[in-house]
């Protein structure tokens, strides 16, 4: 037998595979880059459509919405556009009817489900100080149990005009937000929860009242500033 | 087919078969019972699956096609970690188009777009098809294993939804008296569904093996 059968099994030599992976990465960023490039007006342009259409599910009167930062510190300021919001304020949406006059205001809040945080947008009308619906932005609830919170009559009938109304000197609500047990709501303030769905309605409860507690302290000083659309 | 049709000619008739092993002889699903992950996960509604198989399709047909035409300069040391990274791009560039169509359906299929990068079916595809055949041939592969993919979900999902929702594409089957059965949306109905479709599959090959060893035996005795 020969030597050269015995000869090492062939071996790729170094330069060969970075070469191969250094073309195929830069195929593959071009790909990336140009795909991201080109669907990104449509992506945005759908989520702009996603949140408009949820913020006139919570104030049906409202035509257009401009975006506004409630900062930590107190004051507002308009968000400027693109980009996310820094994790300490409070991202909320004035909306304007079709002559620019404020008629209500939007705010997302959370608060932990059964399954997960159950997102939700609410709207606040700023004449009655209250909660005039609520819409979900997600959620995983059990489908056929948590997902009731949209279309039990009852339930949504809590957010005809929830209560939210401040102390004189705007410093927290008067009464906290709270879920009831299902058929013990006596005060404005109260939620009444669904019968077998009590987590996902606690939440629900729960989510309006850390938001405005938060929010709505920030924005009532500042009300002036949003009556006209600017 | 017609006679005339382009299938006669040998060339034609091997790419057909390609083609067709994954819809039907070595469907995906229910039988290679590869990818199970977002068929167990993403298929509660049949317009789900019909996205989430068209996504895979996608990226199969497309990372196969790329794996294929590079085979010859990928060196096997490397070449898992090329084609993966040939396939996340396909998965990122099939993420953004869904978000460009559809906010809800990106929403609606969640992290399980992403994770069609570990799908074992795309990877299994790349390295053990596109990696050995032309780029023609491994592409009309990948596309039919795509479908074939896509046909299994959509039968889950189809299933869960009209038991578990009531409805189908989203029209209404039944009338508001309807109850649904609520588990079959819940993961445990994708497994009910899946087993109840793999044991009607079962059953129909256990019949087929028996008719074809009657026949068999059949023609031995006329022989003898």
């Amino acid at each position: 037998m020969s030597t050269e059968t015995l000869a090492a099994p062939q071996v790729t030599p170094t330069a060969t595979l970075l070469r191969v992976l250094g073309i195929v990465s830069a195929v593959c960023g071009l790909i990336i880059v140009g795909s991201y490039e080109i669907t990104l007006p449509a992506a945005n342009a759908n989520r702009r459509i996603a949140l408009e259409r949820a913020v006139f599910k919570v104030v049906p009167t409202a035509k257009s919405i401009v975006e506004y930062y409630a900062l930590p510190a107190g004051g507002i300021e308009q968000a400027k556009g693109g980009g996310e919001a820094p994790a300490s304020v409070a991202k909320f949406y004035a909306a304007y009817d079709d002559a620019g006059k404020l008629t209500g205001i939007a705010a997302e809040a959370g608060a932990k489900g059964y399954a997960d945080i159950v997102r939700i947008m609410f709207g606040y009308d700023t004449a009655c100080q209250c909660i005039t619906g609520i819409g979900v932005v997600s959620m995983k609830e059990t489908p056929g149990i948590g997902d009731k919170i949209l279309i039990d009559k009852d339930f949504q009938a809590n957010f005809k005009a929830l209560d939210v109304k401040l102390t004189d000197d705007l410093s927290a609500l008067v009464n906290e937000v709270k879920t009831v047990k299902h058929g013990t709501k006596t005060n404005p303030w109260q939620i009444d929860a669904i019968a077998g769905a009590t987590v996902t309605s606690r939440a629900v409860g729960k989510g309006i009242n850390d938001a405005a507690q938060f929010l709505l302290p920030k924005l009532a000083p500042n009300l002036e500033k949003l009556k006209v659309k600017s | 087919m017609s006679a005339n049709s382009p299938v006669s000619s040998p060339a034609a008739l091997r790419n057909m078969q390609e083609f067709m092993e994954g819809i039907w002889e070595r469907n995906p699903v229910f039988v290679m019972v590869l990818g199970m992950c977002p068929t167990m996960a993403v298929t509660v509604s049949a317009m789900n699956s019909i996205s989430m198989g068209l996504a895979t399709t996608f990226v199969l047909a497309a990372s196969c096609w790329l794996v294929s035409v590079m085979r010859h300069m990928i060196p096997k040391e490397v070449r898992i970690a090329t084609y993966i990274v040939i396939i996340a791009t396909f998965v990122t560039v099939v993420e953004y188009a869904i978000q460009a169509i559809s906010l809800e359906m990106s929403e609606a299929l969640g992290a399980y777009i992403e994770l069609i990068v570990a799908n074992c079916l795309v990877l299994g595809r790349a390295e053990a098809h596109a990696a050995k055949n032309p780029p023609m041939p491994a592409m009309l592969n990948a596309t039919g294993m795509g479908l074939g993919f896509t046909v299994g979900l959509t039968m889950i999902g189809g299933v869960r939804e009209i038991l578990g929702n009531g409805t189908l594409l989203g029209i209404s089957l039944f009338g508001p008296n309807f109850q649904p059965w609520v588990v079959m949306v819940l993961p445990p109905g994708g497994f009910f569904v899946m087993g109840s479709w793999l044991l009607l599959f079962a059953i129909y090959r256990a019949r087929k093996d028996r008719n074809n060893a009657a026949l068999a035996a059949q023609g031995a005795s006329h022989g003898a």
